[in-house]
């Protein structure tokens, strides 16, 4: 993202392959929004229009996209050491849990609870990627699958650790009950200044952590030891790193960061756990990760173009009748180009060469 | 003992569709490509037959469900190819393309219900009907537990499972398959298509997962909503549990899909509430968990599975 100041003359590599994977999803949406019978430009058109046409809308945007560019970071994070993270969902949903059973329970003013709160969801998440992590370190035993169990495991203790305790909504079966206003982290003034959309103190921890996991990655020895595991376990073994401690650090740092997403999410944008399922946002961070190169940067970018579609398919669906599920199904064949990036990088090869011949 | 035999064919309804979208991810692992997208593949199958019974049943009657199976089946096939293409033929990373298909399935799935029958439901008038096995039925104890109220799908799903098994270990096609999966470059050096054979396995699993998928539609459930509320990977943690083998899929199946059902059923009845619900619920993970920790040194797992198979690299 350094170079866009050349943009003109030459896109980056990573960014060109993007927006490839970006087109490749839109294109293939386009497709089958024709096949149901309607016009796929007027549903893009109103699309990004939902997305952005006004303060509010863009405030929501930037609300849904706060809890997108934590889970993206934790993905990304766990990416530049070699682990997939697909247990972000979980790590989310437990981190949430926490800090909700926490705003419930606690009565504290403001300005220390949500604190308390953060550090909660921190915890919980961390900790539920530290299992993992160590399995991974001491047993071998693989992360994709660990945090796939894990992903359950949380999903079914939230869900009981809300279903039959105090904090159950008394009126809702399926779902916590409301967190307080000193619980929560919408704030008047956010409210004010975007016309009441879901905007929240959210977004303001979501970049400073953009800030902080950047930092690390690219400034510390930490970061430099963790790419270096990912690049080559073993040689970073040989040159005498501890790849088994950096692995179960890598899973609880990107646990810690989905844990903070669940903590946007519930205490910022929902306000309540919704129980017995497992939060999208925690999927949708492994394509928002890919589309940004697994950098904090890309993240932070591809979660605010995920929340322009998430914030806009309802307009769109009451414009044109196009089915919402556009936007997940845009974001489902962004993270199919993402797996299938070699057919673009061929397709560039050609076209450079083409141009040279 | 009175509520264990009743909750029997409950717990077997359940079990049946797990097992059927574990044994297709094991022809998928075992062929040496990862299968995460079982979920998405279960989805797309409910979807398929579900539609295809709701827009027959009134002209072909009961017929309709077992054309919607077929469909189902189909369906699967030609989805689980995406993933095969990304795996196979593109070397690409198997999990985010696994990833991916959950993706695509949960929301491609919706917004065709919603485009066709207009809403994000699709509900069957009639699903299939429990029958009693003619004279096994009469067997004290067993025929109770086993041959009554059963569902034909229960008995397809087993004797696929018997073909699988003699397939697998008994014919050089499985030996071949199996050949892939561990060791890639040899089953290449011996003649082997790997690259068609992986594509063999991956629509196998695209087949068995959507029929998985399908069954939930025509046995318990009756209506589609887009989720098949995390059962493909419930199959996954099975297949782990089972070891990659038919008969080690069969038992886990059957394991986990009781846990579930006791778990589901305490809800109703209280004298079943022997166990906490969320240690029910939360046992098959925590257990493949366990399991994986124990097998760590001596894994089943087919050696070469998630590794793209490139000809030119050794």
């Amino acid at each position: 993202m350094k170079r866009v100041s050349t943009f003109k003359i030459r896109i980056p590599h990573q960014l060109q392959i993007a927006l490839m994977a970006i087109a490749f999803g839109m294109l293939i949406a386009a497709v089958l929004i024709v096949i149901t019978g309607n016009n796929p430009f007027s549903a893009y058109w109103f699309l990004f229009r939902g997305g952005l046409m006004s303060i509010k809308r863009i405030g929501n945007t930037l609300a849904g996209a706060t809890t997108l560019i934590l889970t993206g970071l934790s993905v990304a994070f766990a990416f530049r050491t070699g682990l997939f993270n697909i247990g972000a969902a979980g790590q989310m949903l437990f981190g949430g849990f926490v800090a909700t059973a926490l705003g419930l329970t606690l009565n504290l003013p403001k300005a220390i609870l949500l604190p308390v709160m953060m550090l909660g969801a921190m915890l919980g998440g961390a900790f539920w990627g530290f299992i993992p992590g160590l399995l991974k370190a001491k047993f071998n035993v693989h992360e994709v699958v660990a945090t796939i169990m894990m992903n359950f495991i949380a999903l079914w203790i939230a869900y009981y650790g809300i279903q039959d305790t105090i904090l159950k909504d008394p009126n809702q079966e399926t779902q916590s009950a409301r967190l307080p206003v000193e619980a929560s982290l919408q704030v008047d003034w956010l409210r004010d200044i975007t016309g009441n959309s879901f905007l929240n103190l959210g977004l303001i921890i979501a970049i400073i952590f953009v800030v902080i996991i950047a930092i690390i990655i690219n400034k510390t020895v930490l970061g430099y030891q963790l790419k270096a595991a990912g690049y080559n376990r073993f040689a970073a073994e040989y040159a005498g790193m501890k790849v088994n401690r950096n692995i179960i650090l890598s899973m609880a740092i990107a646990g810690a960061l989905a844990g903070l997403a669940g903590f946007t999410f519930y205490a910022g944008f929902s306000n309540h756990v919704e129980i017995g399922k497992l939060p999208i946002q925690g999927f949708d961070g492994i394509a928002v990760a890919l589309l940004g190169g697994s950098t904090p940067v890309g993240a932070l970018f591809a979660a605010l173009f995920f929340g322009i579609l998430q914030t806009g398919k309802g307009f769109m669906q009451s414009m044109t009748g196009v089915p919402p599920e556009v936007g997940d199904l845009i974001i489902g064949f962004i993270l199919y180009g993402a797996a299938c990036q070699i057919l673009f990088e061929r397709i560039l090869k050609y076209f450079k060469r083409g141009r040279n011949a | 003992m009175e509520i264990i035999m009743q909750i029997f064919p409950y717990a077997i309804a359940y079990t049946v569709p797990l097992l059927i979208t574990a044994l297709g991810g094991l022809f998928s692992e075992r062929s040496g490509v990862v299968n995460i997208g079982l979920e998405g593949l279960m989805v797309i199958g409910s979807f398929a037959s579900a539609l295809t019974i709701r827009l027959l049943e009134g002209s072909m009657g009961p017929a309709a469900i077992w054309v919607g199976l077929l469909v189902a089946a189909i369906a699967g096939i030609a989805f689980s190819m995406l993933h095969a293409f990304a795996s196979v033929t593109l070397s690409a990373n198997q999990i985010i393309s696994g990833t991916a298909i959950n993706a695509i399935a949960a929301a491609l799935t919706i917004f065709f219900a919603r485009g066709i029958i207009g809403s994000g439901n699709i509900q069957i008038i009639q699903g299939l009907i429990r029958f009693d096995v003619p004279i096994l039925s009469g067997i004290p104890i067993i025929g109770r537990m086993f041959f009554q109220n059963s569902y034909a799908t229960t008995w397809v799903v087993l004797l696929i499972l018997g073909i699988a098994y003699y397939v697998l270990y008994y014919t050089p096609q499985g030996l071949r398959l199996r050949s892939c999966g561990e060791h890639p470059h040899a089953a290449d050096a011996a003649g082997i298509n790997v690259a068609l054979t992986r594509y063999i396995g991956v629509g196998l699993s695209g087949a068995f997962a959507a029929l998985g998928g399908a069954i939930i539609i025509v046995t318990y459930s009756g209506q589609f909503n887009g989720s098949v509320a995390g059962l493909g990977f419930l199959a996954l943690a099975s297949l782990i549990f089972g070891q990659w083998k038919p008969l080690g899929i069969l038992g886990s199946t059957l394991f986990f899909g009781f846990a579930t059902t006791m778990a589901n059923v305490s809800q109703v009845i209280p004298q079943m509430q022997v166990f906490p619900e969320v240690l029910l619920k939360t046992f098959p993970y925590i257990a493949t968990l366990i399991a994986l920790v124990l097998f760590s040194k001596s894994s089943q797992a087919p050696k070469a599975v998630g590794e793209p198979f490139e000809q030119d690299k050794r």
